[in-house]
């Protein structure tokens, strides 16, 4: 933001980036300006700036190693690999691991590779994310306009039932969905994301809604608009801001989730996550590192994408959902 | 008490010069205000005085000392921000002693000049207060005392008042002036509200488009006006203006318009009126005389178009012959729209502008 | 749905009520019911089925003698404390030193983020293969020629949950970082300039004003980082499996083990309560001071 020069009184914003200078090198007059016509003045190379900079190259390998890792891994032969050389190029570079994980790998009794889980973990993400956003969309729409009685109060327990561990509900939850039939099947895991996505979902809603001026509601209420009409028409169609940090929101979600999965997809709609799991951690015989890895991206191509193409609103959804109260 | 003397400053930013060639010499102990519209630079000129902002090229002298490129703190300066800027986890006591306390200032002087700025700005009930829980009137005082409590040699006030509500203005311009009266500090004070400036300044500098178009009492200022945009920038209703011709007929000096003609023979001209030249005539609405025409230059007619009342006197809008001009009312006469009426201007205190320069003749 | 614009109290029409029943449902049913549910099952002697005897407190005491609950208790604790105190000392100093005007912000941004956007479970996997004594790092440096270099702490008995930590550190530090960039950034530019003209240090001002400020963020970093740490099971089960043998045991983990692998949901449901009040137990006083905050107008 700094860099950017705007006409206004914003023209301190830049001043400040090149006075804040001054306030590192410690001696004003050593400062010496170098600032021509439309140039941006440079800042001072100082220990400090340095030290600032040397800080962050070392925090940002730290956090490309695994990546950098598990790219170089899933792209070597075996036989590299058990070389030891975690850090080395591949010399023979191939993408077998990829393909066999993708289609032949084994997890648990089929090994029909991670194939399944992906369409599966799709079949699951879509509806779920359609439903959980549709449900709390409604529900923030109700909670900042139209505030029934007694919603308040269930808003309340909502909130606070988002840090109730998953362990307290799980058996239960279990055991109802079991008597309607719905246990181990899509529908029923798509049910458990709903609820489970509900509570930072009304909250987003809530929070977007009660920023939108209320006269704009009131007007369409004289004009004679309904509980239904004015969200569908007026609402709705302005919620787009939200709705795309919602999308992002709950697809990560849901995609990375592994607990509900694992105990309410049933084995015949296993998400990508349980699949991943079951390749790795319970192979007998020798554990093929580069078809792990390989298995590992796939699995985390969708949400590293969605985070890639999305910048700005992931973090924005990040700021929405975590002002919780 | 310091001078600042500003020789031949400017500052770009971006590429774009928002200050060229200015000089400015504020005197030790004066207030100086620094006038103009959004955009004119005075902010920046004040937060370059601050050291805020680099220049790009020129001098800032304080105290007679070369302060171009001292860091803020070491300028013998205290700033007052619109937004007061006030440190929002600390209270009001703590606000106005952190810099001395980081500055290693003993204890004894802290709560000496502490206590002295909370005399002066009634703030001892407010001192174990949070920001969050002052007024916005309160919070400026804070702000105030945050910068008193540096003695300073000069204050820099960058539109304190405008947050305000207008009573809250009106109340704060009163105990600035007074608080200059007790400090004898130089304080630069930049607004764009003339009437602070014309209230405040010992001397003002009015601007535009990074330059000073002039530097003088607000008297002066009001009174000669040095072109055009001062001119009316100043006074409400503005100046009303005639555009016309300075002709010489004999001895005489004319000015004419299709209208009207005045003699401005007794004009204090810059240099004497040599042939014809397009020029304008700017005559404060004061200076209209509505329907008293005893000893005037010629009397004019026009119709009257609206009336504003405004309490003490009355604003009356007049259409003359398709111009608008303004003029005040002192009495309570009875005055109807749509009625004509007749007027003449009194020419003891004209503006004559260029009309292709816009400086006063 | 019919545009049934039947006037209730205060003109809120009928349709409000109706639309608002999944939420109602939810709070009742899959919420507080199960709650209750649990609660109900932690004081009776079921094993694999939901028995309706009542036993007391037999369930917690017989679940505080087990060594294996008492281990994952001490996991989570020594976890939770490293976890949160270096994600929020990390996060800070990421967001603190990214705010310097530095160049390739966004890039800089962008790569300490990334990892909170995968799964727990890859996480867990990576780790465990970087780690790896004999192909992971420990090899590395050996070839480097520290031939007698140890980093095989993933099969170490008594370093096994660090691990955790330092994974899920990784995944989690940048969620930090975008929570306090984003305080930071809210800081009023002219806050900074009258801390310049009172002479204040850089580094000061951001010890005695913009930290303190910086409350809000913090606390909810806290919270955030908090529940994962009560959650912690993906990356558990995908790293050590709790391992080696039940080093690295974590209270999700066991009540999921006894829920399913060794029913016995009594001790499951005891466990799952404890941990419920552990959580209400931090969480409702922070929660309550925000709300009289709110109140305040602070």
């Amino acid at each position: 933001m700094g860099y950017v020069v705007k006409q206004e009184n914003a023209v301190i914003a830049v001043a400040e980036a090149s006075s804040a200078a001054a306030n590192d090198s410690g001696v004003a007059a050593a400062n010496a300006l170098s600032s021509a016509a439309g140039r941006r003045r440079k800042l001072a190379w100082t220990p400090a700036r340095a030290g600032v900079y040397a800080f962050l190259i070392v925090a940002a390998l730290f956090f490309l190693l695994p990546l950098y890792v598990m790219l170089v891994t899933s792209v070597k032969p075996m036989e590299e690999i058990r070389l030891g050389t975690l850090f080395a190029l591949p010399v023979n570079l191939t993408l077998e691991p990829w393909v066999q994980a993708w289609q032949s790998a084994c997890t648990g009794l089929e090994c029909d590779g991670i194939r399944g889980g992906f369409w599966n973990s799709v079949a699951i993400v879509v509806p779920s994310t359609i439903l959980s956003i549709a449900i709390g969309a409604v529900n923030g729409y109700a909670l900042s306009f139209w505030r029934p009685r007694g919603a308040g109060v269930l808003f309340a327990i909502l909130m606070m039932g988002a840090f109730i561990p998953v362990q307290v509900m799980v058996y239960p939850l279990v055991r109802v969905l079991a008597a309607v039939d719905l246990f181990s099947s899509l529908p029923g895991i798509v049910l458990i994301h709903t609820i489970f996505g509900m509570p930072v979902m009304t909250l987003l809603f809530r929070n977007y809604y009660a920023a939108l001026p209320m006269e704009l509601f009131k007007a369409a209420r004289i004009d004679g608009g309904g509980f239904w009409r004015i969200f569908l028409q007026l609402m709705l169609p302005m919620s787009t801001p939200v709705i795309v940090v919602a999308v992002i929101m709950q697809v990560t979600g849901i995609w990375n989730d592994f607990l509900l999965g694992l105990v309410f997809a049933g084995s015949e709609h296993l998400p990508m996550t349980v699949q991943l799991n079951n390749i790795i951690n319970t192979t007998t015989g020798e554990r093929l590192y580069n078809v792990n890895m390989a298995a590992t991206i796939l699995t985390s191509v969708v949400p590293l994408a969605l985070y890639f193409i999305s910048g700005r609103w992931f973090v924005r959804g990040i700021a929405s959902g975590a002002v919780k109260g | 008490m310091s001078n600042v003397a500003i020789r031949n400053l400017q500052i770009e930013l971006g590429g774009t010069k928002v200050i060229e060639s200015l000089n400015l010499d504020v005197k030790a102990g004066e207030f100086v205000v620094l006038l103009g519209p959004s955009g004119c630079g005075k902010s920046t000129l004040l937060h370059s005085i601050a050291g805020l902002i680099d220049t790009t090229s020129g001098q800032i002298e304080i105290g007679g000392k070369d302060m171009t490129w001292a860091d803020p703190k070491d300028r013998g300066i205290a700033l007052v921000f619109q937004s007061y800027a006030l440190y929002p986890t600390m209270n009001v006591e703590n606000n106005m002693s952190f810099g001395l306390r980081i500055s290693g200032t003993p204890k004894a002087e802290i709560a000496r000049r502490v206590s002295r700025a909370s005399d002066m700005l009634q703030l001892g009930p407010l001192l174990k207060r949070k920001p969050a829980n002052l007024s916005g009137g309160q919070r400026q005082r804070v702000a105030i005392g945050r910068a008193i409590v540096r003695e300073a040699d000069v204050m820099l006030f960058d539109e304190p008042l405008s947050n305000l509500d207008a009573k809250l203005r009106t109340e704060l311009r009163r105990e600035l002036k007074q608080l200059h009266k007790q400090l004898g500090a130089t304080m630069i004070y930049v607004t764009h509200d003339q009437v602070e400036a014309m209230t405040l300044a010992q001397r003002m500098a009015v601007m535009k488009g990074g330059v000073v178009q002039q530097f003088d009492t607000p008297a002066n200022i009001y009174n000669e006006p040095a072109n055009l945009f001062v001119a009316t920038f100043l006074g409400s209703p503005g100046m009303n203006l005639f555009r016309g011709r300075l002709e010489q007929h004999g001895g005489r000096t004319l000015f004419r318009n299709e209208h009207l003609a005045v003699d401005v023979t007794h004009y204090p001209f810059r240099q004497p009126p040599v042939g014809t030249r397009e020029c304008v005539l700017g005559v404060r609405p004061e200076d209209i005389d509505i329907g008293n025409t005893d000893g005037a230059e010629g009397i004019l007619g026009a119709t009257v178009s609206l009336v504003e009342a405004m309490g003490a006197h009355r604003v009356l809008w007049l259409d003359f012959h398709g111009t608008q001009i303004a003029g005040i009312v002192q009495d309570q006469q009875k005055i109807d729209s749509d009625k004509d009426i007749s007027f003449s201007i009194r020419t003891k205190r004209l503006s004559l502008f260029d009309g292709a320069s816009e400086q006063r003749l | 749905m019919t545009n049934a614009v039947i006037k209730k109290r205060a003109g809120v029409s009928i349709a409000a009520y109706i639309a608002l029943i999944p939420m109602a449902l939810t709070v009742l049913l899959a919420y507080l019911g199960t709650m209750l549910w649990t609660a109900r099952v932690s004081v009776s002697s079921s094993r694999t089925f939901p028995n309706s005897d009542f036993v007391g407190a037999s369930q917690y005491i017989r679940l505080f003698n087990n060594e294996r609950w008492l281990l994952s208790l001490q996991n989570v604790a020594v976890y939770g404390v490293l976890f949160i105190a270096a994600c929020l000392i990390i996060g800070f100093l990421l967001a603190v030193f990214i705010d310097q005007k530095v160049m390739a912000e966004g890039a800089l941004r962008t790569i300490f983020l990334y990892p909170y956007a995968m799964s727990f479970v890859a996480t867990g996997l990576i780790w465990q293969w970087i780690l790896n004594p004999e192909l992971g790092i420990q090899e590395v440096l050996r070839k480097l020629g520290f031939t007698e270099a140890r980093f095989d702490w993933i099969v170490d008995q008594d370093m096994a949950i660090y691990t955790i930590v330092i994974a899920t550190v990784w995944q989690a530090s940048g969620l930090v970082m975008a929570l306090m960039l984003s305080g930071l950034r809210g800081i009023d530019e002219e806050l900074w300039k009258a801390a310049r003209i009172d002479g204040i240090p850089r580094w000061r001002v951001y010890v005695s004003i913009v930290l303190p400020m910086l409350g809000p963020s913090v606390s909810t970093a806290f919270v955030l980082l908090f529940v994962m740490v009560v959650k912690v099971f993906d990356s558990v089960v995908a790293m050590t499996q709790g391992g080696p043998g039940t080093a690295s045991e974590v209270p999700a983990k066991f009540i999921m083990d006894y829920l399913f692998g060794r029913a016995n949901i009594g001790l499951a449901s005891a466990a799952s309560i404890v941990l419920l009040a552990t959580v209400l137990a931090i969480v409702a006083p922070l929660y309550y001071v925000r709300t009289r905050r709110a109140d305040k107008g602070m």
